[in-house]
């Protein structure tokens, strides 16, 4: 069988290493328009602001593609499929025969229609991320326009660079997709305090030479201009080749296009009504086409990815789930709000199941969430432990100390040493905790107790000072 | 003090000073009049013991103790029941050929009973079919540093090391319970400043001393172990001048890992990104740091990959090799060590070699003075052996020596079903185990206290085993069966009874392997408390033994240590709506491995007497189950009950079950590690609920 791959981005990649994991003769030939090896987008973020660098995001190694027998056509773009002879067509003009097509040609940056725009700098590749950074070294002041997850992510990693930023941001409330108002107004005051200053409710009107300015005229100054106005799917040749499009790449629970020998996977491919722009559904979504198109599960089906979004920006912790903005009329709410603190929880529970949530500030209780909303299990009935996994379980402190724990608790683990023997032990002499070890073994296997013996006997010593 | 002059009398390996009977960390003890106390002079345990350790003695005095041989189950004499023993082997081999006769071991068996088990099967019984129970505990760990070292020996360095670091990251262990006294070393660690990081789904008694917990998924520690690699490199710890001067594969690696950033981690594991990032900074500006994995991460479908991923964590912050740093994993049993080197697993022969190697094979059949062809191939690993057993391809006997697989295999009661389609088991203990109980024949054997030899502790340091009591009247050591059954098998002149003539051998089979004990002698054992191998017999010179192997060059071909690239996936089974919840198994401190010993000593079943169930109270809330409740916990596989223990500081997706009684192996799943063939143990999907009112125990 002959594969071929369009796009090498993260769900292009991802696949063609899924079917060579699978299946080792599949001739599969993948085009990539970037010249370069595929790279995990996701870490962008981290390249700008420092905490990665840019030979850390490589996803796979060079010699990989001649060591699993793949054929790479890197920086060579397809322009045409083909499909009543079943070939692509490739910028250089050469053709590609395909059994099997799987589209992964990804999203672009949108770039608004703002006068100066190609003054501005999008946010999406690798060669941007080198132009941002190589802007912010003498850049004086920075704009990210745009205040969704990748422009507050820049903004964070601009400043923490040491460059003054402002993030302007068009809706009401910063990640307003994601966020509730009152989420959206926490965080944008989080990162007021690590020098980004936000904007919200704003229209640019234009980018000028060393300004941006708003629609109501003021004049914004920025060295450096960022743009995160979000993405959207590339799907020209898609469309060209006639496959139904819509705001997507239109695809079944097979991820198959109306050609059942095209697939799409990936922020391209429209599945249920739904256009995913983050990298878990596009790697559910090569495992699937992976399983159908070896053979390897021809049951595989995908159902929809249920999505966390999670910021990646040093010193916010931001979490946030499924169903946010709910209300309590629609269903439970838990929340707990600390605006002060910049700390805000919130719970969305339909029938007993957390089907959204926020975690802004400290975020312990993320693990636990995300697995509760992605696995859909069942809640405590009690809410609390929920909002706030460190809080110990009460009278924990009792019995950790020596005086009022009861004469039943084991003080030694090892040698199974109660309160009480070590008592009976004290009562009928023993006055340090040698004279205890040596009747009782207590201390003598991993000697941790050596503190909570000790503090027995002092206390016991001092009761009998006390009492005689 | 007599004890000292115990101990003075060492050559003959008789006397009061010898080790604990239980786990690796083989803490020193005298053993006078039935009375115990502990050495000070062995650094593993330093003077201190456990309750098992304390009260060992009291299975010298077992009314339970087995003193004659049984057939069929009734007492008979030893020439009787050797006899029938090597008549039915013969008939069943004229008949079904050589591999119909299968042997398999245990960790706990001393060096010279390990190795002269394997020639047994290879010499006298000319059988593939070995293996063993270590195979269900180090198999992954010793897979893993063999690929990333060329050498496996548990702690490449002193367990002294570890009180000396600043920084030690422990995953999937609960030395608290499993090795108390080594946790003598952590706490001196921590009273200097040192920081101690627990991976592992329960808030266990280790977690608990810890500075940080990471309590992940039961089943995702490769996904954190990725993690965590993803973090160090990001935040700079890399080590980036050792990795180019003794390490390839790190680029491989690197991109790798690029794939597992913290915040995707933190979806598969549950383990917040800030705890990752935490553990990483601890681990990186600590100047001595220690990675140490055990069961919990290794015994797994990919424990192999999953110590990998640690140990190429371990090699990326530059520790490996290094004094005072290091990888290591911490091994289980008693000889867990020393019986993974001298022949018992399928596929090895003694000193660490391979049995498809062909130098090997000419060195060994030359030690033991038979043709090399005459050498039987590898055979099946542990489980894929007890799988076979009774089945038209498999084996049509079993001699089992030091194992208890019905209550110790995955999947148990498949495993008991496969014994009972045998034609023959023979089973070699000093109790009636559960096993032992199926048996067609049982022999009588020695047990620590009474008998010789070495023993290789989890620092791979020799330690002498000294005979401190006389065995009952009518016993036999193993060593001294197997010379009964070689004799009657028409080869007893290549298998003396006596451990040092036996150990004198060992050492000429070792040298020049991975584990070479060929300058080891008893006196030095004696003289030294310990040597460590690798230790050639340098004649004149003495070699002084090897406490840390990689510090100039790993074992290596080219002396480098390898990073290899290594990914997550999922448990071989996971949590679906039928069984929706993690079951993991583990220790408790009360007990040893199937709890044949240490359930017939009182205070210990005193301290911990019947199989319980731990779980979180929210999930105990939810099903309406009380502390101290009859439950079912059930899998694919089959059920079993326990008390209910409500535990805030497990997991609540998580059950966790004692393996110590039968019970949570009639549920583990057999899913095998492809390099290590280590079965899932420590994850499988389950269900639970509470056993009506008045029910009783199946």
């Amino acid at each position: 069988m002959r594969l071929v791959v369009v796009g090498n981005g993260m769900a292009g990649a991802r696949l063609v290493s899924e079917v060579r994991a699978r299946d080792k003769d599949v001739k599969i030939t993948v085009f990539g328009a970037e010249a370069w090896q595929p790279y995990n987008r996701v870490l962008l973020s981290n390249v700008v602001a420092g905490t990665s660098s840019p030979d850390q995001v490589r996803l796979l190694d060079p010699r990989w593609y001649a060591e699993h027998d793949v054929t790479a056509r890197l920086g060579v773009a397809v322009t045409a499929i083909d499909r009543d002879c079943r070939t692509v067509v490739a910028a250089d003009g050469t053709r590609e025969p395909y059994d099997v097509l799987v589209i992964a040609t990804g999203s672009e940056a949108v770039v608004p229609p703002i006068p100066g725009v190609e003054r501005a700098t999008a946010f999406r590749t690798l060669d941007d991320c080198d132009r941002i950074r190589g802007a912010a070294a003498s850049a004086r002041s920075a704009v990210v326009i745009g205040g969704g997850l990748l422009g507050i992510e820049a903004a964070r990693g601009l400043a923490g660079r040491g460059v003054p930023v402002t993030l302007l941001h068009l809706a009401g409330h910063l990640m307003e997709r994601q966020l509730d108002a009152e989420a959206g107004l926490i965080l944008r005051e989080t990162l007021g305090a690590l020098g980004v200053a936000v904007r919200t409710g704003v229209t640019v009107s234009a980018i000028r030479e060393r300004h941006v300015e708003l629609a109501d005229g003021e004049l914004i100054e920025a060295g450096l201009v960022v743009l995160a106005c979000g993405v959207r799917p590339v799907v020209g040749l898609a469309r060209d080749a006639g496959l139904e499009v819509e705001r997507g790449i239109v695809v079944d629970d097979e991820l198959r296009t109306d050609d059942p020998s095209i697939f799409a996977i990936g922020e391209c491919a429209q599945h249920a009504g739904r256009v995913y722009g983050l990298v878990a559904p596009g790697w559910e979504q090569a495992s699937v086409v992976a399983d159908l198109v070896t053979g390897a599960d021809k049951n595989a089906r995908y159902r929809g990815s249920r999505l966390v979004t999670r910021l990646k920006a040093k010193s916010v912790e931001l979490a946030a789930m499924g169903e946010t903005q709910l209300g309590e009329d629609e269903a439970e709410i838990v929340r707990f709000s600390h605006r002060h603190r910049g700390t805000y929880r919130k719970l969305v529970i339909r029938d007993g199941r957390l089907i959204g949530a926020i975690l802004l500030g400290e975020t312990s209780a993320v693990g636990t969430l995300t697995q509760l909303f992605d696995r859909g299990g069942p809640l405590p009935g009690d809410r609390t432990g929920l909002l706030f996994p460190d809080l110990g379980p009460v009278g924990a402190a009792v019995a950790g100390n020596p005086t009022r724990m009861p004469d039943s608790a084991r003080v030694c683990q090892c040698n199974n040493v109660t309160k009480g023997q070590i008592r009976a032990c004290w009562e009928s002499g023993a006055r340090d905790v040698e004279a205890v070890a040596a009747a009782t073994r207590a201390t003598t296997g991993c000697g941790s107790c050596r503190d909570a013996v000790e503090g027995i006997v002092g206390w016991l010593c001092e009761q009998e000072g006390v009492s005689a | 003090m007599s004890q000292a002059a115990a101990g003075a009398a060492v050559g003959a390996a008789v006397g009061s000073a010898t080790h604990c009977p239980y786990c690796a960390l083989q803490c020193g003890m005298y053993v006078t009049k039935g009375e115990i106390t502990p050495r000070e002079d062995i650094p593993a345990n330093a003077g201190g013991l456990c309750q098992k350790g304390w009260t060992a003695a009291e299975l010298l005095t077992s009314p339970e103790r087995l003193t004659t041989p049984l057939l069929h189950g009734s007492p008979v004499s030893w020439d009787e029941a050797l006899d029938y023993v090597a008549a039915r082997i013969e008939a069943i081999r004229t008949e079904h050929g050589s591999d119909a006769v299968a042997v398999f071991g245990g960790g706990g068996l001393t060096n010279e009973k390990a190795y002269q088990l394997g020639k047994f099967a290879r010499v006298a019984l000319r059988t593939s079919q070995i293996d063993y129970n270590g195979r269900f505990c180090m198999s992954s760990a010793a897979a893993a540093v063999n690929r990333a070292f060329g050498m496996d020996r548990g702690l490449p360095f002193p367990v002294t090391d570890i009180a000396r670091a600043d920084a030690v990251l422990l995953a999937g262990g609960n030395v608290a319970e499993t090795m108390p006294p080594f946790v003598r070393h952590l706490t001196a660690m921590r009273s200097g400043g040192g920081r101690l990081v627990v991976i592992d789904p329960r808030g266990t008694q280790t977690a608990k001393l810890a500075d940080l917990h990471l309590q992940v998924t039961p089943g995702a520690d490769l996904a954190l172990a990725l993690g965590l690699l993803h973090i160090a490199i990001a935040d700079g710890y890399a080590d980036l001048d050792y990795l180019a001067a003794r390490t390839t594969g790190f680029e491989q690696v690197r991109t790798s890992v690029s794939a597992w950033w913290p915040e995707r981690v933190e979806r598969v594991t549950g383990v917040p990104v800030a705890r990752m990032r935490e553990a990483v900074r601890i681990l990186g500006e600590a100047k001595r740091a220690i990675v140490l994995t055990g069961r919990g991460a290794e015994q797994h479908a990919k424990g192999t990959d999953t110590v990998t991923a640690f140990v190429n964590l371990a090699l990326t912050l530059g520790l490996p090799g290094r004094e005072g740093s290091g990888y290591g994993c911490v091994t289980g049993q008693g000889n867990g060590q020393g019986g993974r080197e001298h022949g018992q697993k399928a596929d090895q022969l003694p000193g660490y070699r391979k049995i498809d190697d062909p130098a090997a094979r000419a060195h060994v059949a030359a030690v033991w003075g038979i043709d090399p062809a005459g050498l039987p191939g590898p055979g099946r690993s542990a489980y894929e052996l007890l799988d076979a057993l009774g089945t038209p391809e498999g084996p049509r006997a079993l001699l089992l020596f030091g194992s208890n697989p019905v209550v110790s295999a995955p999947r148990a009661g498949h495993v008991a079903r496969r014994l009972d389609a045998l034609d023959l088991l023979v089973v070699a203990d000093f109790v009636l185990s559960e096993t032992a109980a199926m048996a067609d024949v049982v022999l009588p054997t020695t047990q620590w206290a009474e008998e010789s030899g070495t023993m290789t502790n989890l620092e791979g340091r020799v330690l002498l085993r000294r005979q401190a009591a006389a065995p009952p009247p009518g016993v036999l050591g193993d060593l001294e069966i197997l010379r009964g059954l070689a004799e009657r098998l028409g080869c007893g002149e290549k298998f003396p009874a006596d451990p040092r003539t036996v150990f004198d051998e060992l050492r000429r089979a070792s040298a020049g392997g991975v584990a070479d004990y060929s300058g080891i002698t008893y006196e030095r054992i004696a003289a030294e408390t310990g040597v460590f191998w690798p230790c050639p017999d340098t004649g004149e010179d003495p070699h002084p033994g090897t406490p840390r192997p990689f510090l100039d060059r790993f074992a290596t071909p080219d002396g480098r240590a390898r990073l290899v690239p290594v990914d997550h996936r999922p448990p071989a089974e996971d949590v679906d709506e039928e069984f929706p919840l993690y079951l993991t198994s583990g220790r408790v401190l009360a007990h040893y491995q199937s709890g044949a010993q240490t359930r017939r000593i009182r205070p210990l079943t005193q301290a911990s007497p019947e199989v319980f169930v731990e779980l979180h109270p929210d999930l105990a809330e939810r099903l309406g189950v009380a502390p101290g409740d009859r439950v079912r916990v059930r899998s694919r596989r089959g059920a079993a009950e326990g008390v209910a223990r409500v535990n805030a500081s497990i997991r609540p997706d998580t059950l966790f079950m004692p393996f110590h009684w039968e019970g949570v192996n009639l549920l583990t799943n057999p899913a095998l590690d492809p390099m290590s063939r280590m079965p899932e143990f420590k994850v499988c999907a389950a269900a639970i609920e509470r056993c009506a009112e008045g029910e009783r125990v199946a």
